[in-house]
């Protein structure tokens, strides 16, 4: 079996999903074995070639997400997205039961331990957040989805492995799944 | 605005992913460097949506600010909650939550260093990409990077074996902790001390070794001196869980001292900028200029009177040699000093599980809404946190402030691209080996990725260059 590739790529999260993916631990070397992790945000950050598995983290919660997102479900035959960010956009998408001036406001300019001289954030090269966050799901199609905040690290681990081997992992006859 | 849409277009090419780190250069008339600007690109809202909440749910949702540091989130979350009721943990309580806070102190330094910044000092920062990661290493430096990922482990292991979870754990509450620690989970943790020492003194000679071989570098690398601020003990001893704080300037003098985490307003002021979702944070008497301070372990160090264990008063000793006694402000030293952090981690964390009460069961005392408000402080691994929350009556959360680590290096880490950039940039004239400095200046701080920036393992990086007029001259970028 040629190797394949993995990629895993972190959007609008808090990086959780990608610890509890770090929480292999000693197996990071077995999925070495079986796969070249071509693009990870502790591997290195080039582009994204094609790959068979992309592991997302997070939501689409603005114009650069969304680009992204697109590019990658382009590249990759399957595409997992990992973790309740993903999902269901989870603590990501708390901000969607206020409009975008609110949040912004809060903490640019009526934060109690801001100056009075500050600026709204407003840049070229700063991304532009959507009025709403969503999760992948309403604008790609995903092949696999881990629950969880963040998802177990053995779950992660068993979903990958079988990917990885050509089978389709099943969560509920493999109790993996846990709360939280 | 086509001229912006042609920006766009040159910054953004679609085969990039994950831009999240950003500089503009800004020229002046002559073709010198007279600005650099980092570019912040996260933003998640969490002042607001709080709101309308209680404040009992905060020391669960905060955490998810960050995966790499959640228990600081916690624990300054859940100090600002035992302000509002008025109560202070059990005994027992508290020692777990320092437990697994050094635990998380641990897992994150591990990170930085051995799975982050030692395929640097051991492959090169020549090296082929491809290879200089964690998992390279572990082809040509075994044990090291073995060794790196277990003491990770070990850290991570502290939160599971006491709450059943490694990442946004539960059971961190106001009044001390929902779940025990059981004796035989005390020894099994125990039993990885040995290993963890012996790890950690690993990576301490590799970081000495290193010093040593490119003193020169090392010296004349993002040296701007700033003031500093960390927690400290009673006595002045380094602290990361629970002090009061100290600010010095960058002769070291003390600017002031044990001074309640409570009264930040008093000496902490921040200020929003146009080109970043970060804010700009400083010390308020001494204005948004002059008040550019640091935080986290090379702060934490050059604050502290002593180390607490006496492994890592030794190293501490070394390190204050390094500028005669006085502040060390060459930022590669932040690298050095949280590895003596890591190794007094491991030291406290072994007394504590040698603390005959470590196993008791009076764990939580319960209390209920008593104050409007309540702030809480904790050190996280890349620096002190603030959690400020005020309330109705009902205990639904009207305000929330958050200050958080990676924040308030944001002013310097932009100072320290200013430097590099002066440095290497004449006109269109950038000189090979930029790009390299500018990331490993970021890199020293070890940003807190969620808090702040996505930028681990080689950062993909754009920096354009923007005339005296505004347009843009020249892109470069590494993907
Ligand atoms: S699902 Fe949870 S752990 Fe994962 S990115 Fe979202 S908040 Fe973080």
């Amino acid at each position: 079996m040629p190797k394949k590739k993995i990629a895993t790529v972190w959007l609008g999260g808090c990086s959780g999903c990608h610890m509890s993916l770090l929480d292999i631990d000693e197996r990071i070397l077995d999925v070495a074995q079986l796969a070249d992790i071509v693009k990870c945000p502790i591997v290195d950050g080039k582009e994204l070639p094609e790959v068979d598995i992309t592991l997302v983290e997070g939501s689409v919660t603005s114009d650069e997400h969304l680009r992204e997102i697109l590019h990658i479900r382009a590249q990759s035959k399957t595409v997992i997205a990992m973790g309740d960010c993903a999902v269901t956009s989870n603590i990501t998408g708390m901000r969607n039961y206020f409009n975008l001036k609110e949040v912004f406001d809060t903490a640019y300019v009526n934060a109690i331990s801001n100056d009075t001289e500050g600026k709204v954030p407003n840049h070229i090269a700063l991304l532009k957040l959507h009025e709403k966050v969503v999760p992948l799901q309403e604008v790609i199609t995903v092949d696999f989805v881990i629950p969880g905040c963040p998802p177990n690290a053995d779950t992660i681990f068993y979903v990958l492995y079988e990917f990885l081997n050509d089978r389709i992992p099943n969560l509920s006859e493999a109790k993996k799944l846990k709360y939280g | 605005m086509d001229n912006t849409d042609k920006k766009r277009i040159l910054i953004s090419p679609v085969t990039r992913i994950e831009g999240h780190a950003k500089i503009t250069i800004q020229l002046n008339d002559n073709g010198k460097v007279e600005n650099a600007l980092f570019h912040v690109n996260e933003f998640r809202g969490f002042e607001k949506f709080c709101e309308g909440r209680m404040y009992t749910e905060m020391p669960i949702i905060t955490p998810r600010i960050c995966g790499i540091c959640p228990i600081s989130h916690s624990i300054a979350s859940v100090k600002a909650c035992e302000m509002i009721q008025g109560i202070q943990p059990t005994y027992t309580g508290n020692l777990l939550r320092r437990l697994i806070h050094l635990g998380q102190n641990i897992s994150s330094h591990a990170l930085s260093f051995f799975h982050l910044s030692a395929p640097d000092f051991l492959l090169g920062y020549d090296s082929d990409p491809a290879v200089r990661n964690i998992l390279g290493l572990a082809a040509s430096h075994k044990e090291i990077a073995v060794g790196g990922i277990r003491l990770r482990k070990f850290g991570q292991e502290i939160s599971e074996r006491i709450t059943g979870k490694k990442i946004h754990i539960s059971g961190i509450a106001p009044g001390g902790m929902a779940y025990p620690l059981t004796e035989e989970n005390r020894l099994a943790l125990l039993a990885w001390i040995p290993e963890a020492l012996h790890t950690v003194q690993m990576g301490i000679e590799i970081i000495k070794k290193f010093q040593e071989e490119n003193e020169e570098m090392i010296a004349s690398f993002a040296t701007s001196p700033t003031l500093y601020l960390g927690m400290v003990g009673k006595h002045g001893e380094h602290e990361i869980y629970d002090g009061n704080l100290r600010f010095i300037d960058a002769d070291g003098t003390i600017l002031q001292d044990q001074l309640n985490p409570a009264k930040y307003l008093d000496f902490i002021a921040e200020r929003s900028v146009e080109w970043s979702y970060l804010k700009y944070p400083y010390y308020k008497p001494l204005g948004f200029e002059k008040g550019i301070y640091r935080v986290g372990p090379l702060a934490r160090l050059n604050v502290a009177s002593a180390m607490k264990t006496p492994k890592a008063q030794a190293e501490f000793e070394a390190f204050k040699k390094i500028n005669n006694g006085k502040p060390v402000h060459g930022t590669f030293y932040y690298h050095y000093a949280r590895l003596i952090e890591t190794l007094s981690s491991v030291e406290e964390a072994e007394i504590i599980l040698n603390d005959s009460e470590i196993t008791s069961n009076k764990i939580q005392t319960h209390g209920r809404w008593n104050n409007s408000e309540g702030i809480g402080c904790s050190e996280a691994p890349r620096g002190t946190l603030f959690h400020h929350y005020i309330t109705d009556e009902t205990g639904k959360l009207t305000k929330v402030n958050l200050l958080i680590a990676t924040g308030q290096n944001n002013p310097s880490m932009n100072r320290s691209i200013t430097d590099v950039a002066k440095q290497y940039i004449n006109g269109n004239n950038i000189q090979e080996g930029m790009l390299n400095r500018v990331e490993s200046a970021i890199r020293c701080y070890d940003p807190c990725l969620s808090c702040s920036t996505h930028a681990m393992g080689q950062m993909p990086l754009v920096i354009e260059f923007i005339n005296s007029e505004g347009a843009l001259i020249n892109t470069i970028e590494r993907l």
